[in-house]
């Protein structure tokens, strides 16, 4: 089992997700911004959080149009997995590999604290487990978290089971409390929360660590 | 030659930041304020002879995100 980190400049959670895909039994490849490709036989792309190109012009604007997300698009195509985690989640909706946006906090304020989290479809490889329902603890650290989609895009979310995430007690103004959201093959997953930061106890918490099993069972099942 | 883009949240989209404004212009003591919506101006230097078809790419591609924002472009 492959995975690979895109690294662009400003990112700063990246050797958090490589820690947690090593742990869950990924080999782990580190990718620059500026590479083409990805390395051969890639099963997952993570897409860190941080503050890529200083969030200059708009969160994950710049990072999206940067060499390595065409790649990461040509590898979602075929069907790859990707995990984009705060300014990752920015990054994909920025490409328009996951739909909608995320705009300023409601309150303006930047967050950086424990949330919890209910998890709302157990259908897919991110999510498959925990329990339906099941309510987690996790953390947040980001200011412009505000997810937006319209009517339209909300009613096709939902339609289609696609909400992965929601908050319990909205804390920055989500559309519809949503916290993460999957493509619509179900391969790719946006979320604002960070799981990577909660995978050892030792740390304050586990409750990410689910998501990294849950991928680990998927892949080598398939 | 120049363009001039203006980026703006579209309308229905809420805007905390354009809220703030209103907030505290009311603090201050302007009263009537009854709308604020804050944006971006993006002025481009051009090499002559730049269409604005191009500056309209450069805005779908980049310097919006039309999702939320809609945008308008001033050439010259």
């Amino acid at each position: 089992m492959k995975a690979a980190v895109i690294v662009f400049p400003g990112s700063n959670c990246d050797r958090d997700l490589a820690v947690a895909f090593r742990k869950a039994g990924f080999s782990v490849d580190m990718v620059w911004h500026k590479d083409p490709t990805l390395p051969e036989g890639v099963d997952i792309v993570g897409i860190p959080g941080g503050f890529s190109f200083g969030d200059y012009l708009r969160c994950g604007a710049i990072a999206g149009q940067s060499p390595v997300m065409q790649a990461v698009a040509a590898h979602v195509n075929r069907g790859g997995y990707a995990l984009g985690i705060c300014n990752g989640f920015q990054v994909l909706c920025e490409t328009g590999l996951l739909p909608g946006a995320l705009m300023r906090n409601a309150g303006l304020k930047f967050i950086c604290r424990m949330q919890t989290l209910r998890v709302e479809t157990t259908n897919s490889v991110f999510t498959q487990s925990y329990a339906e329902g099941q309510q987690i603890e996790i953390p947040l650290a980001h200011h412009d978290g505000n997810y937006v989609t319209d009517a339209e895009g909300l009613a096709a979310l939902k339609a289609e089971d696609r909400v992965a995430f929601r908050y319990v007690g909205n804390p920055n103004g989500a559309t519809d409390d949503i916290a993460g959201v999957l493509s619509d093959n179900r391969r790719v997953l946006g979320m604002m929360p960070h799981p990577e930061r909660v995978i050892d106890a030792s740390h304050g918490g586990t409750d990410g660590w689910a998501m990294f099993t849950g991928l680990t069972q998927a892949l080598v099942a398939a | 030659m120049r363009a001039t883009v203006t980026v703006m949240l579209k309308q229905g989209v809420l805007d905390p930041q354009g809220e703030a404004v209103r907030h505290a212009l009311g603090a201050l003591g302007f009263d009537g304020v009854e709308g604020v919506r804050q944006g971006k101006v993006i002025e481009l230097d051009l090499a002559d002879g730049t269409s604005e078809d191009t500056v309209k790419a450069m805005c779908d591609k980049l310097l919006a995100n039309t999702v939320i924002e809609s945008y308008s472009i001033s050439m010259g």
